[in-house]
Parts: structure tokens; C-alpha cells; sequence
């Protein structure tokens, strides 16, 4: 606990806004139980998928690869994972069809950056336009799911005041299963081998080579392991939250997880922060638009995440530091 | 290639692929009708591709395009059908130089972005092309609004401030070529050019050499922009007459597919612009005559861009293939 108390910078900006936000929470659940854990629930949901889209390109840059076709592969997967569902009445088949398509797609953009060394924002993009014109090409309307997964409370977890409410009830499975997989993330990449390896080849490709480690293989890996989770995002977004596919429903979700990333300093728990503040942000936002508190007009509500992701990159961005490597394709040197 | 691809899907929709290739080939460019929107799409494509390849050489890749074009024909419309009594020697050229000023404030605001703060231009000009898209709808929905239509539209842009055909042709095809030689100009004979290329070959180079990185990051994002937001002005001018803000969906994708099939060459670009322009003039064409969705463009483009990008490809073709790079981590 001291030791957590310690790294804590009581003065820094980020502190206080935590701060705020914690003090605006408790004054809030105090006034209002039911509306404030409605709109933290919603929170939680537009956090979530953000969250786990940002852990795509934790799991990539770490190891060297910027990836902007994070858009791409939730789209195609949220695309592939809901036909099938619809086709066949299983949801579950549809989410393992989406997990397989963001791997999928992932491997071709491994193998665009990795092994063809082509510039990597330039992949990303062709990845992006081939999602958005291969989904609505065929894109059909009127299919529908049978049902998504069903909203349940964690036993036990959800009755600890504040928190469990914000974390553990009125949610679906797969966000359930995100509260596991960001910190286990998180885990693997500070606590392992395998971890301390990805971080390695983020950072100096070159004697990670000569520590015998194959950078081209290992960037393989992660980036497919990127995919994977971006498969799931897509699929997490079709099938549990919202039940349907709709064109371009990603509406750059993909850049604003980029965002938190860099905002959460390349770091899981730091971009799942990060996420939550964002989705809180963007529930209270929606909230007060149907009390119709404020008038603002909706296209500035819908402006929201794109203004946020511009001003975190503007003041956030020029002081972080990314891994070393990032953006660049590793040539091992001949002999 | 991605032709043959495309047959494959357009054929597991079970349409004949032969068929909608025939309507394609027809309607793009063998009519006089077919030719001359080819030709006008082409022109505005020239230009899109334009805006991108200057972003290109200065290392600098505009994905924002798209919200720069919106800005300027916004900004161009309102202009053309708010200020009476010029004429039309000076509306036109009134009007679309507004036009290019908003484009530039858009992509210059980028660039500043990127230069002082070090925001990549690629996440901060596509949030930007969300946020021009959304400001846009917003105007036109309330303050730009063309009263007593049910639709959202702004009103007509006057007589002076369109564009005149030459024997039937399009002029907006004519300036784009006489932009992409003016931009050829720039790059191989002057500072400026010369600045903005040294800075997207090598920067630290450029910065030993004495040149202001920053300063020239943020004209080859101006620069783009302003392009971008001229191209919106002629596409105004020259097709529609009004704004509305569909019209303008894809036009800056477009351009980049353009830019990187022509290698960030200014002259080379021209022939896949009109390439791609008869793809998009047949495109509503191919859905009524050969059944196929229209979006079957968007998937051949995206394979186009596929094929023209992947090095292994472009080493079979023997281009002198300058390989793009744009990326340069997120720091700087």
C-alpha cells in the first residue's frame, strides 16, 4: 500500500481530475442512486470496447508495430461474427467466426508490415478501406440475431458499494470477460517472459536479435494476438451490445482507442483508465441530452469523442514516450 | 487483378461479372455523356490526388482530405449564392479561393498539430474529417438552410459562380491538369518544393541543412488542405450548383487511392484519376444495368490500392518505385 501511495504524484493534473471525478461520483450516487449507476453502467459499456480496442494496439506497438487498421478489423469482424450468427442462430459460433476474422485480418497486416516491410500507416489504411468497402458491398439489411447475451449481476462482487455497481452488474458476458483479460494483459506484459520479450524488440529490435530473440516471429505473434482481441471487440460490439450490424458502426472508435493508448502510456491499466473516464464522459453527455438539460445541439454531442481524442494527442502525446521501435520494419543486418 | 478478384465476388453474388465490366467500360467511357462525367470525375480526382501527394513529398500522409473538401465547399457555396452583382470573372475565383482558405485552415491546423505538439496527422486528420462532417451538417441544418425544402440543402449558387463548359467538356478537368503541372513545377523548380520534399525525405537532414521543419510541416499541411478545399469548390461549382453533404462522401479516399497508385507523382497521377473516375461515373449505372451493389467500386479500389502499394507487386512491375514512407513513430 505505501508503496502504491508513494508512485502516486499528489500534484500532478491527472490526479486531480481523478479526484473530481471521484468526489462528482459519490456526490452523485448520494443524491441519485438509480440514475447514477444507470449512467455508469452505460459508462462501463462505452468504455469497454474502447478499452479492449486499445489493448490491440498496446499488444502491437509494444512490439513495434503501429497499427491503424484497429478500425478495419473490428469492422470486418463485428461484420463476419454477426452474419454467421444470423445464419446459423448461434452467438457463440458468431463470436469464435469474429475472433477468427480479426486474426485473420491481423495476419494480413502482419504480413504487410512485417515481412513486406511496407509502410505501416499506409497498411493500416489499405486494411481500413478494404473493411469499409468489403462490409458494405455486402452488406444486406434485415438480418438480426436471435437474441444477444442476457445482462446479469455478479453474485456477491456487485453488492460492494460504489464500485461493484460500476463494475459488476447490468452487463454482458464479454465485458465481464474484458475486466479479465485487460489486467491479465497487463500481467503478461510486465510479469513474464514473454512479456519482457515484446517489450524488448518494441524497444531495440536489434540486440533483442542478437539476445537471441526472433523479432519477425515474435512481432508475428502479437500483432495476430491483436487481432484476436480486435476480432472480439467486433464481435463484442455486434452480437452483446448492440445486437446488430449497422455500416461504418465503428465510426472511428479504432483511432480514439489509439488515443487512450497513448494517454494510458502504452500501459493496459493506464488505457483502461483512460476508457472509463471517456465513457463516463460520453454517458453523462448522453444523459443530460435526454433530460434535455442542456441544449446543445447533437451533432456537438456526437463531435465529443473526436474533440477529446485531438486534445488528449495534443497535450498528452508530446510528452509521453512511445516504444523506441514503433513504425519501424526490422531488416536483421546481413553478415 | 483486383479485377479478377472483383469478378469472383460480383459472381459468388450471382451476377455475371462480364456483364457489369461491359456496363463499366460503356457508361465510363464510351459515351459522350459516359466520357464527359469521366472526365469531370477525373478532374476533381486529379485535384483530391493532388492535395494528397503534396501532403506525400513532405512525408506528411492527409487522410483528412475528405473534411478539407467538405470545409471548402461549404465555404464555397455560401459565397457563390450569398454574394450577388459579381461577375463572373471575379465570383468564380472569389469564391473558390474562400473556398481553399477554409480547406487550409482545416489541414494547417494539422499540420500545426503535428509540428508543435506532435500529433500524428493521420489520427488528427481523420478525427478532423468527424469533426468538419459534423460542424458541416450542423450549418447546413440550421444556418445555411435553404428555407421551405424539406431537405437540407443550402440554396443554388448563382450563375457567376459556376464554372462554364468548353465544347461541352468540363473545365474543371482542364485547371486539375494545369494544377498537377503547376505542382510538378513547384516540386522540381522552386525553394518552396524543394523545402517540403527535403523535409518528408530525411528530416533530420533537412533541419542540418537549415530549413525550418516545423514551419514547412505546417505549409505542406496548408498546402494540402488548400487543395483539398479548391477541389470541394469545383466539384460545387462544376456538378451539383448546390451543397449538400453527401455529395462529397469518398472524394478524399479517392484521392489518396489516386496518389498512391500515381507514386506521389504529380503528373503521373492523372491516368489512374480517370481510370477511377469511369469507375465512379458508371457506378450507379452498373447497379441498374448489371444488378450489382454499387459498393462493389469501393471493394475494387480498396484491392486496386491493395495491389499498387504491396512492394512485392511493385518490384514485379519494375516501376521506379520510389517506396512512400509516412511513418515515422508517433513522437515526431
Amino acid at each position: 500500500m505505501g508503496r502504491i501511495l508513494s508512485r502516486i504524484n499528489f500534484r500532478s493534473w491527472k490526479f486531480l481530475i481523478g479526484l473530481i471525478v471521484l468526489v462528482t461520483w459519490i456526490y452523485c450516487y448520494v443524491a441519485n442512486q438509480d440514475i447514477t449507476n444507470s449512467v455508469v453502467a452505460s459508462g462501463m459499456r462505452f468504455a469497454m470496447p474502447l478499452a479492449l480496442a486499445a489493448m490491440v494496439g498496446i499488444m502491437c506497438e509494444r512490439s513495434g508495430v503501429i497499427n491503424i487498421g484497429i478500425e478495419g478489423t473490428m469492422l470486418l469482424s463485428g461484420f463476419t461474427g454477426f452474419y454467421v450468427a444470423s445464419f446459423t442462430k448461434n452467438i457463440i459460433l458468431g463470436l469464435v467466426i469474429s475472433i477468427l476474422t480479426g486474426v485473420l485480418t491481423s495476419f494480413l497486416h502482419a504480413m504487410m508490415t512485417i515481412k513486406w516491410k511496407m509502410d505501416q500507416i499506409i497498411a493500416g489504411t489499405i486494411i481500413n478501406i478494404l473493411a469499409s468497402g468489403l462490409t458494405s458491398f455486402l452488406y444486406k439489411q434485415g438480418s438480426t440475431i436471435p437474441n444477444t447475451w442476457p445482462i446479469f449481476d455478479i453474485p456477491i462482487l456487485s453488492n460492494i458499494p460504489f464500485i461493484g455497481h460500476a463494475f459488476f452488474s447490468q452487463q454482458g458476458p464479454i465485458q465481464y470477460l474484458g475486466l479479465l483479460l485487460i489486467p491479465g494483459i497487463w500481467v503478461m506484459m510486465y510479469k513474464t517472459r514473454w512479456g519482457l520479450r515484446t517489450r524488448s524488440i518494441g524497444e531495440n529490435p536489434g540486440s533483442a536479435d542478437t539476445a537471441g530473440i526472433s523479432v519477425i516471429r515474435m512481432r508475428m505473434i502479437n500483432v495476430m494476438i491483436g487481432g484476436a482481441i480486435g476480432g472480439l471487440v467486433g464481435g463484442f460490439i455486434c452480437l452483446e451490445l448492440v445486437g446488430s450490424f449497422s455500416n461504418n458502426f465503428t465510426a472511428g472508435a479504432g483511432f480514439t482507442a489509439l488515443a487512450l493508448m497513448i494517454f494510458g502510456r502504452w500501459n493496459p491499466l493506464g488505457a483502461f483508465a483512460a476508457a472509463i473516464l471517456f465513457g463516463l464522459a460520453q454517458a453523462l453527455a448522453t444523459q443530460l441530452q435526454i433530460f434535455g438539460i442542456n441544449n446543445v445541439p447533437n451533432q456537438f454531442i456526437t463531435m465529443l469523442p473526436y474533440v477529446f481524442t485531438i486534445l488528449v494527442l495534443a497535450f498528452a502525446a508530446g510528452k509521453v514516450r512511445p516504444p523506441a521501435a514503433a513504425g519501424k520494419s526490422y531488416e536483421k543486418e546481413k553478415s | 487483378m483486383a479485377l479478377g478478384i472483383g469478378a469472383i465476388l460480383i459472381a459468388a453474388q450471382g451476377h455475371s461479372p462480364l456483364k457489369a465490366y461491359h456496363v463499366l467500360i460503356i457508361k465510363g467511357f464510351q459515351s459522350t455523356v459516359g466520357l464527359q462525367s469521366t472526365l469531370s470525375k477525373a478532374g476533381i480526382l486529379i485535384m483530391a490526388g493532388l492535395a494528397i501527394t503534396v501532403g506525400l513529398r513532405a512525408g506528411l500522409f492527409n487522410i483528412g482530405a475528405q473534411g478539407q473538401v467538405l470545409s471548402g465547399a461549404l465555404a464555397f457555396s455560401y459565397v457563390g449564392y450569398r454574394i450577388h452583382g459579381l461577375p463572373i470573372w471575379i465570383h468564380i475565383p472569389l469564391a473558390l479561393i474562400v473556398g481553399a482558405i477554409f480547406g487550409a485552415l482545416v489541414g494547417g491546423f494539422a499540420g500545426y498539430l503535428k509540428a508543435s505538439r506532435g500529433v500524428h496527422e493521420v489520427i488528427s486528420t481523420i478525427m478532423l474529417n468527424s469533426i468538419a462532417a459534423a460542424i458541416v451538417d450542423y450549418l447546413t441544418q440550421n444556418q445555411f438552410k435553404l428555407k421551405n425544402q424539406p431537405n437540407t440543402r443550402t440554396a443554388d449558387i448563382l450563375g457567376s459562380a459556376k464554372l462554364p463548359h468548353i465544347f461541352g467538356y468540363p473545365t474543371g478537368f482542364l485547371i486539375a491538369v494545369l494544377l498537377a503541372i503547376f505542382i510538378n513545377w513547384l516540386f522540381k523548380r522552386t525553394t518552396t518544393g524543394f523545402e517540403l520534399e527535403s523535409v518528408g525525405r530525411n528530416r533530420a537532414a533537412a533541419w542540418y541543412a537549415g530549413i525550418s521543419v516545423k514551419r514547412t510541416i505546417i505549409l505542406g499541411m496548408v498546402f494540402s488542405g488548400a487543395i483539398a478545399g479548391f477541389t470541394g469548390g469545383i466539384f460545387t461549382s462544376e456538378t451539383t450548383g448546390y451543397f449538400v453533404p453527401a455529395f462529397y462522401s469518398g472524394i478524399g479516399f479517392d484521392g489518396i487511392t489516386v496518389a498512391l497508385l500515381g507514386r506521389a507523382n504529380p503528373l503521373a497521377i492523372i491516368p489512374g484519376a480517370i481510370f477511377i473516375g469511369g469507375m465512379r461515373s458508371a457506378q450507379s449505372a452498373i447497379q441498374f444495368e448489371a444488378g450489382v451493389a454499387p459498393d462493389i467500386i469501393n471493394l475494387l479500389l480498396a484491392l486496386v490500392l491493395f495491389f499498387a502499394t504491396a512492394p512485392f507487386l511493385a518490384k514485379l512491375i519494375k516501376s521506379e518505385s520510389k517506396t512512400l514512407t509516412t511513418t515515422s513513430g508517433w513522437g515526431s
